[in-house]
């Protein structure tokens, strides 16, 4: 186990193309990190770069306190998880996790026992003796992960590994996955362009673009206080909406109407002219369903909604809205840039599963303007960002992460202690 | 598909078969007439069927040169075919993995040596191998069997290894194996059923040369089979040795059938499966 630093990492391909451009980035000893961006955006040749598969063109890779830049990937003692898996199908399952081992030129009794043990913990005892080409896309990556725990690596790689299964099997892995970590308490680095996976998995989030780093924080801080736009967007599901906005003194004006700011906020997009106000889907709501005591602090408005879509737990409208050219370029921008197709303004709007509310028609809607964004459209930066708060969701998550490992510790010498008795 | 459907592909098959298999049926009976029997007409032997020709070859008077020319032929056919396929292996690899200056035109070249005429450079080969002692010698049969089986084998075998994921060496690089551990255990394994179709493929061409070998050599020492079948001369000058050359040539079509039927088991389409996502 060991922790990954990372110095001004550069990595420019033959055409001078800076795939990954001047990263810095620590991660902690039996830290759940995760790196995520839209595709193109450098988080796989980043790993690739930590695993040694990728040379790195300038910058320092540091593993466990060793520089690593010239060494061979055999020489980093990383265990990685591929997109596809990479099993070698002329193997059997068992020889496919020992192969690690074999390598290492394990004897042959303690290779039987720690590919039992790896095997039970994935559930794939009764599969030692088949072939990869006979086994269902879950058991196969069940394989490549066990190929990757069975040895004692200084840390575990992952390559956007559930992005070959279907939906429901990949949230079954997702949770075995962090149960896995959890357990064992490896540093892990992980790579997938998955938000719900970016925000259930790790302990903080790395967001990258273009090669660059947007944000390094906890899924918390990274939902609720975005540095700029393209993090803002890029995660939560449906997306955080965008709505042109000018100021008026403490007010936003937008096409759904004024929303007031308090004075924190007020000031800092105080003397600005063309703004993008940000509001997630849950901050709005059936105006008929709010709470007469939670009404005030919010604004309502009248909209026509363009198409309902109902989901049993809950219920998105989609509502259609003007906006100003200059504003449309850049939405649509962002949204390409964020890998989806934006083809019209409409704001995404969550409301509750019973509300009555009907296509096609006009209706009132609430709107909670205690935790909207402001941000400025040229920059993408977000003007109305507590910092301080924001630091502080990460190092609650912090403290849970280090209680959970200290816990896990403790929970797996005494299995070991048991084990021996 | 309809049982009408069905009935004419049947058909179909059976009359290709009947006139590929057609010539072959006719050299095994035409192996198995008396001289007297040859020109006869019919297809199958009129006086009943007679061993002479197999014993002319393979203890009569014949045996002389068809035995050492089967001897010469397996053993720089199997040569010829071994270092083609080692180096081709080699080569192929690089040509598929990596990417080096001058990649398209070494394939080029190694096409168009492929589709070089071979009787215009036998000539100077001739003139040559008789200046530096190659002449009718095994390596002076070898050397230009290697040119006419490395391309083609170079050719099929980067496209297999074009087919072996590369993350597969990635993997075991990760896993801790070195480049040549990584090519030996996992691409090695996974290339075989290109290997040996590649090794099939080789020995063919260089089974069946003609051209090289009736002009490179001279005597047993080096003379293959097919330049021996043409210097058969019948029983007398008068006779024509028809019946020992379709004995030889049966004999020489044995291998070949050995080799596909053992060799066919090992070409296992979709080896790889269930190395990469399904």
């Amino acid at each position: 186990m060991a922790s990954i630093e990372m110095r001004n990492i550069v990595k420019k391909y033959g055409d001078g193309f800076p795939a990954v451009n001047d990263i810095s980035l620590d991660i902690a000893d039996g830290e759940f990190m995760i790196l995520v961006g839209p595709s193109g955006c450098g988080k796989s040749t980043l790993l690739r770069m930590i695993v040694g598969l990728e040379d790195i063109t300038s910058g320092d890779m540091v593993i466990g306190g060793d520089r690593v830049n010239d060494k061979a990937p055999r020489e980093r003692n990383l265990s990685m998880v591929f997109q596809n898996y990479a099993l070698y199908p002329h193997m059997s399952v068992y020889e496919n996790i020992a192969f690690p081992l074999r390598l290492a030129k394990t004897p042959d009794d303690k290779v039987d026992r720690l590919v039992k043990e790896a095997a039970d913990v994935l559930e794939l005892h009764e599969h030692l003796e088949r072939k990869p080409a006979n086994l269902s896309g879950g058991q196969r990556q069940r394989v490549a992960m066990g190929r990757a725990i069975v040895r004692q690596a200084e840390a575990f790689l992952f390559d956007e590994p559930l992005s070959n299964l279907d939906a429901k099997l990949r949230g079954q892995m997702r949770t075995e996955i962090a149960r896995l970590q959890r357990r064992l308490g490896i540093t892990t680095v992980y790579v997938t362009h998955d938000q719900t996976e970016a925000m259930t998995l790790g302990d903080r989030v790395c967001v990258l673009r273009k090669g660059s780093i947007q944000q390094v924080a906890s899924p918390r801080e990274l939902y609720e206080q975005p540095v700029n736009l393209f993090v803002a967007g890029f995660i939560g599901s449906p997306p955080m909406n965008f709505l042109p906005a000018t100021v008026e003194g403490n007010r936003l004006q937008t096409p759904f109407g004024p929303i007031e700011l308090d004075e924190r906020r007020a000031a800092a997009v105080a003397g600005r002219d063309l703004l993008l106000v940000g509001i997630r889907p849950e901050y709005f709501e059936d105006a008929s369903l709010v709470d007469d005591a939670k009404k005030p602090l919010g604004s309502t408005f009248t909209a026509r909604v363009d198409v309902t879509e109902w989901l049993g737990d809950q219920q998105y409208a989609y509502i259609p809205y003007e906006a100003p050219e200059k504003i449309r370029t850049h939405l649509q921008e962002l949204s390409r840039e964020l890998d989806s197709e934006e083809l019209r303004t409409q704001a995404i709007v969550s409301i509750d599963a019973t509300s009555r509310i009907r296509e096609g028609r006009d209706a009132e809607f609430w709107l909670d303007s205690r935790k909207v964004h402001v941000f400025d459209p040229e920059t993408g930066e977000n003007l109305t960002r507590d910092a301080e708060a924001g630091a502080a969701l990460t190092q609650m998550a912090n403290e849970d992460r280090e209680e959970q490992v200290a816990e896990a510790a403790g929970g797996l010498t005494g299995e070991r202690s048991s084990g021996a008795a | 598909m309809s049982t009408k459907e069905k009935t004419g592909w049947i058909i179909g098959g059976i009359v290709i078969a009947l006139y590929a298999l057609f010539p072959i049926a006719w050299i095994v009976s035409l192996s198995l007439k008396s001289s007297a029997d040859l020109n006869a007409g019919g297809f199958l032997p009129a006086t009943g069927f007679s061993w002479d020709n197999y014993s002319l070859i393979l203890t009569g008077s014949a045996s002389d040169l068809f035995l050492p020319a089967l001897r010469n032929s397996f053993g720089i056919c199997l040569i010829a075919t071994f270092i083609s396929v080692f180096l081709s292996m080699f080569a192929a690899y690089a040509i598929a993995r990596l990417d080096f200056p001058g990649k398209k035109f070494i394939l080029g070249t190694a096409l168009g040596v492929a589709i070089f005429p071979v009787i215009s450079i036998v000539t100077p080969l001739f003139n040559l191998w008789r200046q530096i002692g190659l002449y009718d010698t095994w390596p002076g049969l070898i050397i230009p069997y290697l040119s006419l089986t490395l391309p083609l084998s170079i050719w099929t075998m980067s496209a297999f290894f074009r087919e072996i994921p590369w993350e597969m060496e990635q993997a075991a690089q990760v896993d801790g194996a070195t480049t040549w551990q990584a090519f030996r255990k996992v691409i090695v394994p996974l290339a075989a059923p290109g290997v040996f179709t590649t090794a099939i493929i080789a020995f063919f061409i260089a089974w069946n040369d003609f051209v090289y070998g009736i002009s490179l050599t001279s005597t047993g020492a080096s003379r293959p089979v097919p330049a021996a079948l043409g210097l058969f001369s019948g029983a007398s000058q008068f006779e024509d040795p028809t019946g020992a050359i379709a004995a030889a040539a049966v004999i020489v079509t044995i291998p070949v059938v050995i080799l596909v039927l053992v060799f066919q088991r090992r070409i296992v389409a979709g080896l790889t499966n269930g190395a990469v996502k399904g």
